[in-house]
């Protein structure tokens, strides 16, 4: 039986292409995925991702509880709102989950973690503290009493279209540096996002959702699925937890070394495990020179050894394949490669791993 | 629900057939499949000249999404292939019963009597 969020009939009433996304029935497109991507790289698109989980941590060991907990370090939170991506590891230093920590108070947080991943880090979670003796509690809010839709309005003009719907919010969400959000009554409005784009997630009351997602749509914001969500996030040079990551590959072998808080004398689970490590793969993107699609797992050939695609699609705003890859160390942004497609080797260029954001290619 | 021509006849892989007078079968993917598939962006047609057998994989078709194999429906020799769908996939989407992707001649011609007709591919689980 797959979960449904609460906006699961506005999107079949929609016409919604529906698929089996981790258990949950999500659409991956309303029609055609490249108009959904082209709606949010240059005008304003929403995706409904209630299936992801936000968790709310409060007491008074919420920071030494984080500081612990993640492989970036809170004591970056300094300012009420302010957000900070973050993976957390097991003691192997491999990537539970992936997440973003909301700072609110010192004795209250928000975390939102992928869908997939929600019951086993919840029960990390739960775990660390015990073990820890951390006065915090950890509360879900995906289901249940005060659970909470989420729906990320992503584009150029997306906030100006949130604001013509929340009049109430916008003094509060206007001026919203990336990576902060506000509380305003009941909605958390955060301007963070997985496309590459400005905009906002709002998270609010799972009873209110459809009301919202029905006025944003009558003013002309476009329902994106999951696979326009895909597209942009890998132009965009976002990991996906699960193809980019797991709990066998360690963020430093992922493109996100650039989150591990790693110099100072705070110890977190897993910093033995990358401090003996170390760096083991160059984490990088590919152009697709030849004719053909890159797909994740396949090979990738280099002079300095066999690499591996972790994610790979055609860009809709390079009207090209790309990839993100996990490839021997010493492989340098520029050099030619080949990737075998069903046992032909293609040529590719390797790139910085990001391709577009802000409405236009980066490469 | 996609669009099931009366006129054409269709494999259970989602393929449609069309037998032309001269014993030559024109072969494209259904609108069913190109609904499912999605935007597509690259198709890679078989050699002109291969032989090819019933069921094995002929053509791959890739969405934004997927990859999906495209099965040779009958067993023949590939006569021409239709470039002008691989260098714009999209007119797959757009029209899949106009936009053809090989043609073949098949070993044996009354093997297409043994493809679904119309009605029965409309009754096929996943088309419905």
């Amino acid at each position: 039986m797959l979960r449904k969020t609460v906006l699961n009939t506005a999107h079949r009433a929609l016409g919604a292409r529906m698929v089996d996304f981790g258990g949950w029935d999500m659409p991956v497109n309303y029609g055609s995925q490249i108009e959904e991507h082209h709606a949010v790289r240059n005008n304003c698109g929403m995706f409904d991702v209630s299936h992801m989980c936000p968790v709310d941590l409060a007491g008074p060991d919420c920071r030494p509880f984080l500081s612990r907990l993640v492989a970036n370090d809170v004591a970056k939170l300094t300012v009420s709102g302010k957000a900070l991506y973050s993976a957390m590891l097991n003691e192997a230093g491999g990537v539970i989950d992936d997440l973003i920590i909301y700072f609110l108070t010192d004795t209250r947080f928000r975390i939102v973690i992928n869908a997939g991943t929600a019951d086993k880090d919840l029960a990390w979670m739960h775990a660390k503290a015990a073990e820890w003796k951390m006065d915090v509690s950890i509360a879900q809010r995906r289901t249940g009493e005060n659970s909470l839709a989420i729906i990320a309005v992503q584009g150029p003009n997306a906030r100006a279209r949130v604001w013509d719907i929340l009049p109430q919010a916008k003094a509060a969400i206007a001026d919203l540096k990336p990576f902060f959000a506000a509380e305003v009554g009941q909605y958390f409005i955060a301007s963070t996002g997985y496309t590459g784009e400005d905009g906002y997630e709002i998270m609010l009351p799972t009873d209110e959702a459809e009301a919202l997602w029905n006025k944003l749509k009558d003013a002309g914001v476009a329902p994106c699925g999951l696979g326009a969500r895909d597209t942009l996030r890998l132009e965009a040079g976002m990991n996906l937890y699960g193809q980019d990551m797991d709990e066998t590959v360690s963020p430093l072998d992922a493109g996100l070394a650039w989150t591990v808080a790693m110099k100072d004398e705070r110890e977190f689970v897993g910093k033995p495990a990358l401090t003996a490590t170390g760096q083991q793969k160059a984490f990088l993107g590919l152009i697709l020179l030849d004719k053909g699609v890159l797909r994740g797992h396949q090979q990738v050939i280099t002079k300095h050894g066999i690499g591996e695609i972790t994610s790979g699609s055609f860009s809709p705003t390079l009207q090209q394949s790309i990839a993100l890859a996990r490839l021997p160390l010493g492989v340098q942004v520029g050099d030619e490669v080949e990737v075998d497609i069903r046992g032909k080797l293609l040529k590719a260029r390797v790139t910085k791993p990001v391709f577009a954001r802000n409405g236009k290619a980066v490469i | 629900m996609s669009y099931v021509p009366d006129n054409l006849r269709y494999a259970p892989s989602h393929e449609w057939l069309l037998l032309d007078a001269d014993g030559i079968i024109t072969v494209g993917i259904t609108d069913h499949a190109q609904e499912a598939l999605g935007d597509l962006v690259f198709i890679e047609l078989p050699d002109v000249g291969g032989h090819y057998v019933a069921e094995k994989e002929i053509a791959v078709v890739e969405s934004v999404k997927a990859a999906a194999d495209v099965y040779a429906p009958i067993s023949g020799i590939v006569t021409e292939v239709n470039q002008a769908a691989a260098d714009a996939p999209e007119t797959v989407n757009q029209d899949a019963y106009a936009t053809w992707l090989f043609k073949l001649k098949p070993d044996n011609v009354a093997d297409i009597n043994n493809m679904l007709d119309a009605t029965a591919y409309r009754g096929l689980a996943d088309v419905a």
